[in-house]
């Protein structure tokens, strides 16, 4: 993608500029491409094509679309468990995740880390990570490595940023904190992203964490910057971002940002949804980020409603065909049970290898050989 | 050859890889500035400065985690537990994280990171601070897992684990860090995975593990004195288990006792006894015995200490058992 077009757009008091129609166009698909990849992968869970734990992550695309948007495509991301949305916003193949869902071996992991734990090192996603709050040392560690390769290797100066997404949930717990404690007192250039949809899984904010919404007063405590973004526009989300993306890679000082969002769906799919209210839902659903960014585009005439459509059908053939190239990718072979676990041969183990889309690439490119 | 003390074998491999490979660094607490705690890394900080000798706030599952974080990205860190006790607080990133990385993300991303520091009881610490590692962490799948004896083995080890490509945990003890051997002052490496016949003898093979070899030792001579002659193999590595050289020597002696520091339960040495029941069930002319830590809490108190874990006095009956002369 070339330049982004600086046409200012002020909202609120912040007044950073917004990249040009095209790029706002290309964020409008992906989020619908997430939104529309997660309705298949609910609809194959029901159908017992993909297994284990489900949590998608509908209403929250624009925290990922626009987070990711203010990156450079080589600043490492790390997220937890609701990672669809992540990986495929980074540039992964929705073929490759769908078939990671379905344990194929043309899956992002040869079907070996399931919905939980896409992993991507082509796109610089280091996962996917099940255990909640996990990912957040390892995700200073990936500032701690880039800027270590910028400085100590390289003899610069640290020149990337690494985002680390979490939950509200994940805020609570003791690896956080320590995490968060070692990225200020290292000095490390990553960013904490709180994706604060309200609920720990079904425990609301309120009753699981002190301060309640006062998440902020948690980077305080780190002598760290904070800031809080609201996360169901996709504007709001780079305009709140960027400046926070560009300061930590200025500064190589780590940051901390409460995103304020909101999962449509339940938790995972076994989740009737008691703990909230249909108002309250209902209220959310109207600030549904696909149709903020549609309208607006609409609105500054850089979208027709035919086009829109055209949109949603196009990315619905793509997705339909992400489903049926998944299903025709052959079952992950029995004999990968021995391989990857170590990178030697010894006793059963067999070695390591490549999936098959970072291997086979260029073919993949080539056409549909679905 | 010269003698050095086996901490200063442990550095001398960690300082011989940093200088080889700049992707190699040290990171733990009181690594730095306070030259280690137990003096290991001394005078480490001065030679690569602070950016490569990294002190951390006391929080072990964040700098753990942090490290399998930059390991991902192909730095080599090396992890330095005060403590293995202290490692169970980090149970989630080295276990979960480091172990399973590379399967996860379907061959991906690996982890080349050593994890090292003192395992087992150190003197009347209690046990919270005794904890013995080695039968917890080999049932996980993906990790390799090294026990030196020797200030040679120290280092022969160590720059090995450095240079692999797969998490290794280094599990030493503080009760040896001042014991001095030959060393090359040369690198070099030796074999994760290969065990070493360090005395020969036609009447029991006696198998172990780091610092009780000491034991199994004291015990052959008094052995040998009532005419039974041990063959002591030193296991080196956990994970790989080298079963080859153990079995060879069982074959040979047709008597087995596995000394294990480790708590009886579910433990290594119930590994090798499976091991050795299998590979050799014609040769045997006994089952094998175990010599382990009595199955209780470590206990402060010196004399009790002393009783529960695997001493020479528990070698000799379990070999005069064995051997059917008791």
């Amino acid at each position: 993608m070339t330049q982004p077009e600086s046409s200012t757009e002020p909202r609120g008091q912040q007044e950073i500029p917004l990249p040009g129609p095209d790029v706002l166009r290309r964020w409008l698909r992906d989020m619908m491409l997430i939104r529309e990849f997660e309705v298949r992968c609910m609809q194959a869970y029901q159908n017992r094509l993909a297994g284990g734990f489900l949590h998608v992550y509908n209403g929250q695309e624009g925290v990922a679309v626009g987070a990711l948007a203010t990156l450079r495509p080589d600043d490492p991301i790390i997220t937890a468990y609701r990672d669809h949305g992540h990986a495929l916003a980074r540039g992964m193949d929705p073929k490759i995740g769908m078939a990671e869902l379905f344990g194929r071996i043309g899956g992002c992991a040869k079907g070996k880390g399931g919905s939980m734990h896409f992993f991507d090192a082509e796109h610089h996603m280091y996962g996917g990570h099940g255990i909640v709050g996990a990912q957040v040392p390892l995700g200073a560690g990936l500032a701690f490595a880039t800027k270590y390769y910028d400085e100590v290797i390289g003899g610069g100066t640290s020149s990337h940023v690494t985002l680390c997404f979490m939950g509200d949930g994940a805020t609570n717990q003791g690896s956080v904190h320590e995490a968060m404690n070692l990225a200020s007192t290292l000095s490390l250039p990553v960013i904490f992203i709180v994706e604060n949809n309200l609920y720990s899984m079904g425990t609301a904010i309120e009753r699981c964490t002190a301060a309640g919404l006062e998440l902020q007063e948690r980077a305080r405590g780190y002598a760290m910057d904070s800031a809080m973004v609201e996360g169901m526009d996709v504007l709001d989300v780079y305009r709140g971002m960027k400046p926070l993306v560009d300061r930590c890679r200025a500064t190589a000082r780590p940051c901390f940002v409460d995103m304020r969002c909101y999962r449509f769906k339940g938790h995972s799919m076994s989740d009737p949804r008691k703990y909230r209210t249909h108002e309250e839902e209902a209220c959310w659903e109207t600030k549904d980020p696909i149709e903020l960014l549609a309208a607006h585009l609409v609105d500054q005439d850089h979208l027709t409603g035919e086009a829109f459509k055209q949109l949603g059908k196009d990315i619905r053939a793509e997705i339909r065909a992400a489903v049926k190239w998944a299903e025709a990718s052959p079952a992950t072979p029995i004999d990968e049970l021995y391989h990857d676990v170590y990178t030697d041969r010894w006793g059963p183990y067999t070695g390591t290898s490549m999936p098959e889309f970072l291997n086979r690439r260029s073919s993949d490119r080539g056409g549909d050989d679905a | 050859m010269r003698e050095i003390a086996f901490r200063d074998a442990l550095r001398e491999a960690m300082s011989e890889e940093m200088r080889r490979d700049e992707r190699v660094f040290l990171i733990g607490e009181e690594v730095a500035q306070y030259d280690g705690a137990y003096k290991v890394s001394k005078g480490m900080l001065e030679e690569f400065g602070e950016r490569r000798v990294i002190d951390t706030p006391i929080s072990e599952s964040g700098f753990s985690g942090l490290s399998i974080g930059a390991a991902m990205k192909g730095l080599r860190p090396i992890v330095e537990f005060m403590s293995w006790s202290f490692s169970l607080v980090a149970a989630d990133p080295i276990l979960n994280n480091a172990a399973k990385m590379l399967y996860m993300s379907g061959g991906q991303f690996g982890c080349p990171i050593v994890f090292r520091g003192n395992d087992g009881a150190g003197g009347q610490l209690g046990s919270t601070h005794s904890w013995c590692v080695e039968s917890l962490y080999a049932n996980v799948p993906g990790l390799k897992i090294i026990i030196p004896s020797t200030p040679y083995t120290a280092k022969g080890l160590l720059t090995q684990a450095i240079r692999d490509d797969n998490p290794v945990f280094c599990l030493e003890s503080e009760r040896m860090l001042a014991l001095t051997g030959e060393v090359p002052e040369t690198s070099y490496t030796l074999p994760i995975g290969q065990a070493e016949v360090i005395r020969s003898g036609g009447d029991c093979t006696l198998v172990s593990f780091g610092r009780p070899l000491y034991f199994c030792i004291e015990a052959a001579e008094t052995l040998a004195r009532e005419g039974i002659e041990c063959e002591i193999i030193d296991g080196r590595s956990i994970k790989p288990l080298d079963m080859d050289t153990i079995a060879a020597s069982v074959r040979r002696t047709n008597c087995c006792v596995v000394v294990d520091q480790s708590w009886s339960f579910a433990s290594i040495g119930a590994e090798v006894a499976t091991e050795v029941h299998r590979l050799c069930f014609d040769d045997l002319d006994n089952h094998v015995f175990r010599v382990h830590s009595d199955d209780v809490p470590a206990p402060y108190a010196k004399e009790l200490e002393q009783e529960m874990l695997p001493n020479a006095r528990k070698i000799c009956e379990a070999v005069r058992a064995a051997t059917y002369t008791a």
